[in-house]
């Protein structure tokens, strides 16, 4: 009997002509594809795509193709669905999988489209003009209370409510992703680059390694269900506590962090023992309500001198009913994670089939905390699957006050998307904790490169209130009618609650 | 009609200082009609000051008693009925309550005692890494939920009474120790069902016996041993002396260990695409 019938995703092909048999294919590959006799001889079924040997090739000579295998034609049975039977025959097993839902559901964010100012309104040119990106992150106060400046002016008084915020020069903040699902060099990385571009990196829940305290007024501490690496000192140590109550790539489930994953460091981050599973259970089993999740922020206030408190939840059905309850219960934010949003592992299942996409999410929740009065009482993150800054832009346009990154930020480093961060063997050095492969990347060269990118994004973030005639992203907040709408349907459009194009 | 709100209202609670005197290096507090908040701050405040003895009057369900606090050589007595998360992240102190405390004391301790004189509530010990609870009497649900040890952290919780469902489930490290001798529920079991479900580290003791249908699949049901008891007795030892209890007493039953099959519970679960 054949071991599987699932064959190779893809093929490797090799031009020998070219080949200077040198070997650094053999050198890169983490999944161990390549055999080394005289010239690199790849396993096809190894291959994940990942490109770290096409890339890393001095001949160019590796081409990674699909394997296009003549799977009998079958809308309803795809290849995909085959090959799950077929692994599942032979295991047993709950497929595990990582980054986002890659399933073709409607992407709302390319069916919105910005507006712009034409001749009745000017244009603002933020190469010339000033343009505020600065941002605020958590509760504002009921009223503006403000005292006389003494220069015939008036000024914020003095305690008037925004002490308890934390200022952001850009609305982008990295997403929370763990000392264990991410190496150390990542970490930093994202530390460094936080610190630079004036934002925040979130530790996830594994931890905070203490290479990372002197980025500490820039990082935001996790507390999960594992509640691994939560003790005074970490909750003191972070800007702002966050409490973790779902993923958008797995809502309602816990983590597992095999075994194999946890090694000296990763165990002294964590605070349990090497070697066994860092197990996080699906609910915190001290929140069953509304009213415990409000203990429990204010056990955290209570520990940290009343530092910001935030709730990251996945959206889900009723978010906004949910999002209502976290904000009554105290939260500085409300942190959401659309179903598209990424993983270091989860069933395939969770990932593909649960939750909904963030665009509707942050509108939902945008006019539920509108309609009750209470928006000004925290500020939305909004996170699952950003991609660009005209995804910032929209986001912001429907309610969002910040955006998390985290595939983007990723993707700065190297990531490919090949979907293989649960074996732990990530070529790119990313999601692994290999040393020889979690040396690939220079925490130096990752920072750089993660601050490039939020640069980037900035500017076209500017460039976009330019165009929309307004000087500050302030403006653009919750701002729908500067939003349109191409091919979504009349129900689609009311609940993000923006008009067709044309009206 | 129209109401007009005392200054200083906080949901319903005056918003006033206590009445905090000084004898040494002993403060005592009176929390009578006091919130948590300016209670914790009074508290913090005497122990950044130096006080080696916090003496808490007339507690009626503040909540956060020693939650955060990071000291070592601090005694803080809990006169009455302390509230929910008591030594929540606790590290270093130790709290006496004299009376019942409620729900998820010891949530996240890290180091430091605490001894309760009387009932507790549900979710103690969610998550402990370090330190001991002594419990005098009964505890509710998802008492021991999760927790872990690491190096020398090792936590320890001895409940003197009887416990509710889900008793150490998902625990990865420490010790949970159950006696059912200070109980108000005679006709019950000890515990409830899934004891130790998902467990993956730790130990659990039972002074008597318990049924397979009462514990998790993850869990096998020993006769602790000799070794088992060498380990054990200095334990009860601290607890009896803390409560004022007989040790010989608490001896006089044998003992149920509970242990994990596997360190990795879920470890063949998935299948990795």
């Amino acid at each position: 009997m054949p071991t599987s019938l699932i064959q190779p995703e893809f093929r490797v092909k090799i031009d020998y002509d070219k080949c200077h048999k040198c070997g650094r294919c053999v050198q890169q590959c983490g999944w161990g594809v390549y055999d080394f006799n005289e010239r690199p001889i790849p396993d096809d079924s190894k291959c994940r795509a990942c490109h770290r040997c096409v890339t890393f090739c001095p001949a160019h000579c590796i081409t990674i193709e699909k394997n296009t295998l003549a799977y009998r034609d079958n809308d309803n049975w795809s290849a995909d669905a085959r090959k799950a039977v077929w692994r599942q025959a032979e295991t047993g097993g709950v497929l595990l999988t990582s980054m986002g839902n890659p399933k073709p559901y409607q992407r709302v964010f390319d069916h919105l489209v910005l507006d712009a100012c034409q001749v009745t309104n000017p244009s603002i040119d933020p190469l010339r003009e000033p343009m505020e990106l600065r941002t605020y992150l958590g509760r504002k106060p009921d009223s503006v209370e403000v005292e006389p400046d003494g220069k015939g002016g008036f000024k914020l008084a003095e305690g008037a409510g925004l002490a308890n915020n934390i200022k952001l020069d850009t609305p982008i903040i990295f997403s929370p992703m763990s000392y264990g699902s991410v190496s150390l060099n990542v970490h930093k990385s994202l530390a460094m680059a936080a610190e630079r571009l004036g934002t925040l990196m979130n530790t996830g829940e594994g931890g905070l390694h203490e290479d990372l305290y002197p980025y500490q007024d820039h990082v935001i501490v996790q507390v999960a269900s594992g509640r691994f690496g939560v003790n005074p000192d970490y909750l003191n140590r972070g800007a702002a506590m966050e409490i973790k109550i779902g993923q958008g790539a797995k809502p309602g489930i816990g983590g597992h962090l095999p075994g194999e994953k946890i090694n000296k460091e990763v165990s002294g981050t964590r605070m349990i023992p090497q070697g066994t599973d860092a197990i996080s259970p699906a609910p915190h089993h001290d929140i069953y309500s509304i009213e415990d999740l409000r203990q429990l922020i204010y056990s955290l206030k209570e520990a940290s001198g009343y530092k910001p408190v935030g709730v990251k939840i996945a959206a889900v059905h009723n978010v906004a009913a949910i999002a209502s309850g976290i904000v009554r219960a105290g939260a500085d934010y409300v942190y959401l994670d659309g179903f598209k949003g990424g993983t270091g592992a989860a069933p395939q299942v969770i990932r593909d089939h649960i939750g909904i996409p963030i665009e509707v999410a942050i509108a939902a929740v945008d006019q539920r905390l509108r309609d009750e009065g209470i928006r000004n009482q925290a500020s939305i993150i909004a996170a699952g699957s950003i991609r660009s800054s005209a995804d910032l832009a929209k986001a912001i346009a429907l309610g969002a006050d910040v955006c998390a990154i985290g595939s983007a930020a990723l993707m700065a480093l190297g990531c490919h998307l090949c979907q293989s961060c649960h074996t732990g063997s990530c070529s790119w050095g990313i999601t692994t904790q290999k040393p020889e492969l979690t040396r690939r990347i220079d925490p130096e060269w990752g920072a750089e490169r993660l601050v490039n990118l939020v640069h980037a994004w900035s500017h076209e973030l500017q460039e976009i209130l330019g165009a929309l005639g307004v000087n500050a992203v302030e403006s653009l907040r919750g701002s729908r009618e500067r939003l349109r709408s191409i091919g979504l349907d009349e129900q689609m459009n009311r609940v993000l609650g923006v008009k067709p194009a044309g009206l | 009609m129209t109401r007009t709100m005392a200054p200083g209202v906080v949901e319903g609670y005056l918003k006033v200082a206590p009445t905090v005197t000084r004898d040494g290096d002993a403060v005592t507090i009176d929390a009578n009609g006091v919130y948590y908040k300016q209670l914790n701050e009074a508290v913090r405040q005497a122990i950044d000051a130096g006080a080696a003895t916090v003496r808490i009057e007339n507690v009626n369900g503040q909540r956060y008693i020693g939650t955060g606090v990071k000291a070592s050589g601090v005694r803080i007595e809990v006169h009455g009925t302390a509230g929910n998360d008591m030594a929540m992240f606790m590290d270093g102190p130790e709290i006496e309550v004299f009376g019942n405390a409620q729900d998820g004391v010891g949530n996240t301790m890290n180091a430091g005692r605490v001894v309760v004189h009387g009932d507790a509530g549900d979710v103690l010990g969610y998550g402990m890494r370090g330190g001991r609870v002594y419990v005098k009497g009964d505890v509710g649900y998802r008492v021991g939920i999760h927790m872990k040890a690491y190096e020398n952290l090792v936590p320890i919780m001895v409940c003197g009474g009887k416990a509710r469902d889900f008793f150490g489930e998902y625990m990865a490290g420490g010790m949970l120790v159950l006696l059912g001798m200070n109980t108000q529920f005679a006709e019950q079991p000890l515990v409830g069902g899934f004891t130790g479900a998902g467990m993956h580290g730790g130990v659990i003791y039972l002074r008597g016996s318990v049924e397979p249908w009462q514990c998790g699949k993850e869990v096998g049901i020993f006769q602790a041993t000799e070794e088992d008891m060498a380990e054990l007795t200095p334990i009860l030892a601290d607890y009896a002396e803390a409560m004022g209890m007989d040790i010989e007493q608490i001896l006089a039953e044998p003992f149920t260990k509970l242990a994990p099959f596997s360190h990795r519970p879920y470890g063949k679960l998935y299948a990795p695409m």
